[in-house]
C-alpha cells in the first residue's frame, strides 16, 4: 500500500527550487539583520551583524561604505525645549549610539562645587552632608569658558610617565602642555567660581529653609582671608585669600548680562532653627561625570529603538480584543467595507513593549513585535548648564577627539616602525660596506 | 602599546590606557565592517583599571594601518552625524517658510 502511494507521488527535483536571488537578502535573513524580534520570553537577534563577510555567500557586501552611510543617515528632531530634547537617529549602529550616550553621561565637563570653606555652621546638619548637597546643586554657567583646575601640571607629570606607554590621551596632552606656560594649579578667575552662603535664623523667628537661591556669586574671588604666619609684615598689602583672582569675573562679556547662579533657585539645601547660622564659601571647578556624578551635565540621557509591530489581517472581534489589550493605545481599527474591521498600528512610537498584545493563546502567531535595529529615539534631559542640542554636539566633538588621538597614536606607531625598518636597512648596508 | 610580532604585521594586540568601552565598541563597529579584517575584539582586563586590550587580525595588511583607517572612518562618521544633527536642529528652530 505504501509503495502504491509512493509511485503516485510526483517526483521532486532540486532543480525545481526557485533561484535564490543574488545581491539581495531573502526576507527572513533581512529580518534577522535589521530587526530585533521581541518574543514573549526574550528578544532574539539582538546583535548587529558587523562582520563584512557575513553574507558573502549571498553575494552581498556587508562592509561599511562611508558614502552609503552618509546617504542613508537621517536625524529628525521631535521635541526641543530649553531643558530637554527628543530626536531620532536613523541609519546608525547601536555601538556608536551607545558611545554618544556614555559620553553624554560621563565625559562632558561641567562646573560643580568641589571645595567648601566653612567659617561657621551651628546648624544641626553635618558639615560633610551640607558640603555634599552643595556639590550636587547644578550651576547655570557654560563650562567651555573655564579651564580645568590643576590640569596642566598634573597632566604633564602624568603625561611623561604615560608617554612611555603611548596612551592617546597623554600623547595629546603632553605635546600640548610642553608648549604652554600658563600655570593653572592655583584657583584663579579662569578655573574657579566662588559662591558665598551666609544665612542666619533670628532667635525669635520660626525655622527657615535655606534654598539654593541663597548662594551668592562672588565675582571678585574669595573673601575669606588666609591666616599667614608672618601677618605683621604684610599688613600693608592686600590680605591673601583662598583664590588668586587677577581680575573680576564680571568683566568677562558672557557674565555681564548673565550672572552665575544656580539653575534652580528652590533646591532645599538646609534647614535652620532659631539662633542657628551657616557661613561658608563654596568653590566650583570644572570636572567630568566619570570622577563624580555631580559633574554630569545631563539629568539623564537614554535611547530606545523604534518598535515595529506587524499584525497582518487581524479582523473583527480579534481586532477589538487587540485594541482593548494595549494600555497605551498603539492600535486602531480601520473600517473596511461590508462591516469588516481591520487592525492597524497607529502609534508605534508610544509602544512600551509591555508585550500584552502577544500574551494569551495564539497571539504570538498573529502579532509580531519587533524593533528596528538602526532607528534610535534619543532623549536628553539637561540639568541646565548647557542646552541639550549643544550637549549632543559637544559629545560628538569629544568622540571625534578621542578617535583623532587614537589615530595620531597609530600614525606615530606606523612612523616608528618605518623608522626602525629604515635604520635596520641602514645597518645592514653598513655591515655590507664594512665587510 | 602594541604587542605584535616583528615578522608578521597582520596580527597585533594594542593596549590603550585611559580608555573604556566608549571608544573600543565604536571602533569595533567600524573595524569589523572593513573587509581586510578577519578578527577584531577588545577586552577590559579589570574594571578598576582604565585599560583596553584590542586584538586585530587582518588578511595581510599591517594591523596598525587597518586600525588607523578605522579610526579615520569613525571620525568622518562622527563629523557627518554632527553636521546632520546641527542642520536638523537649525531647521526646527527656523522652519522654512
Amino acid at each position: 500500500m505504501a509503495e502504491g502511494v509512493g509511485e503516485e507521488k510526483k517526483k521532486f527535483s532540486i532543480w525545481d527550487l526557485p533561484d535564490v536571488p543574488m545581491g539581495q537578502l531573502p526576507p527572513y535573513l533581512e529580518l534577522q539583520r535589521s530587526r530585533v524580534s521581541c518574543n514573549k520570553d526574550a528578544p532574539i537577534h539582538i546583535e548587529s551583524i558587523q562582520y563584512s563577510g557575513a553574507y558573502a555567500s549571498m553575494g552581498i557586501d556587508n562592509s561599511s561604505q562611508l558614502d552609503r552611510f552618509s546617504n542613508n543617515f537621517r536625524v529628525e528632531v521631535v521635541r526641543l525645549n530649553e531643558d530637554d530634547m527628543e530626536f531620532d537617529m536613523i541609519g546608525i549602529d547601536a555601538a556608536i549610539a551607545n558611545s554618544f550616550r556614555r559620553i553624554l553621561i560621563a565625559e562632558l565637563p561641567t562646573m560643580a562645587i568641589e571645595k567648601v570653606l566653612i567659617a561657621n555652621i551651628t546648624s544641626i546638619i553635618q558639615d560633610k552632608v551640607l558640603a555634599h548637597r552643595l556639590g550636587l546643586v547644578p550651576i547655570r554657567v557654560d563650562p567651555r569658558l573655564f579651564d580645568y583646575l590643576s590640569g596642566l601640571i598634573h597632566f604633564f607629570v602624568d603625561g611623561l610617565s604615560e608617554f612611555m606607554e603611548f596612551t592617546p590621551r597623554a600623547l595629546g596632552n603632553s605635546l600640548l602642555l610642553s608648549l604652554s606656560i600658563v600655570k593653572n594649579d592655583q584657583p584663579n578667575e579662569k578655573n574657579t567660581i566662588v559662591f558665598k552662603l551666609h544665612v542666619q535664623c533670628k532667635r525669635d523667628s520660626l525655622r527657615i529653609t535655606v534654598k539654593s537661591n541663597a548662594l551668592k556669586w562672588l565675582p571678585n574671588g574669595s573673601e575669606l582671608v588666609k591666616e599667614t604666619r608672618n601677618a605683621a609684615s604684610d599688613s600693608s598689602s592686600k590680605p591673601e585669600t583662598y583664590t588668586y583672582f587677577g581680575c573680576s569675573q564680571e568683566t568677562i562679556p558672557e557674565f555681564v548680562k548673565n550672572p552665575i547662579i544656580p539653575k534652580y533657585p528652590d533646591i532645599i539645601i538646609a534647614k535652620l532653627g532659631p539662633g542657628l547660622e551657616i557661613e561658608l564659601e563654596a568653590h566650583a571647578v570644572k570636572g567630568i561625570g566619570k570622577t563624580h556624578a555631580k559633574w554630569s551635565p545631563v539629568a539623564t540621557a537614554w535611547y530606545r529603538m523604534l518598535t515595529r509591530i506587524d499584525c497582518n489581517y487581524i479582523e473583527d472581534d480579534l481586532a477589538e480584543e487587540l485594541k482593548s489589550k494595549c494600555p497605551v493605545n498603539v492600535f486602531d481599527i480601520e473600517v473596511l467595507g461590508k462591516g469588516r474591521r481591520r487592525e492597524t498600528v497607529a502609534r508605534p512610537r508610544a509602544s512600551t513593549l509591555c508585550r500584552k498584545c502577544i500574551r494569551g493563546d495564539d497571539w504570538e502567531k498573529r502579532v509580531a513585535l519587533r524593533r528596528v535595529k538602526d532607528h534610535f529615539i534619543f532623549t536628553i534631559e539637561s540639568t541646565g548648564a548647557l542646552p541639550p542640542e549643544v550637549l549632543f554636539t559637544e559629545a560628538m566633538k569629544i568622540l571625534e577627539d578621542k578617535t583623532r588621538d587614537n589615530r595620531a597614536l597609530m600614525m606615530l606607531l606606523i612612523w616608528l616602525v618605518r623608522m626602525r625598518e629604515a635604520m635596520d636597512s641602514l645597518l645592514i648596508q653598513g655591515d655590507f660596506l664594512a665587510s | 602599546m602594541e604587542h605584535g610580532s616583528f615578522t608578521d604585521n597582520s596580527a597585533a594586540t594594542f593596549s590603550l590606557t585611559d580608555e573604556d568601552h566608549t571608544i573600543a565598541n565604536a571602533v569595533r563597529f567600524t573595524l569589523n565592517q572593513d573587509p581586510r579584517v578577519t578578527f577584531y575584539g577588545y577586552s577590559i582586563p579589570h574594571p578598576s583599571e582604565a585599560r583596553v586590550n584590542i586584538r586585530v587580525q587582518t588578511t595581510g595588511d599591517p594591523a596598525r594601518e587597518v586600525l588607523k583607517d578605522a579610526c579615520q572612518n569613525l571620525m568622518l562618521m562622527c563629523r557627518h552625524v554632527r553636521c546632520t544633527f546641527d542642520k536638523a536642529v537649525e531647521d526646527l528652530k527656523q522652519p522654512m517658510l
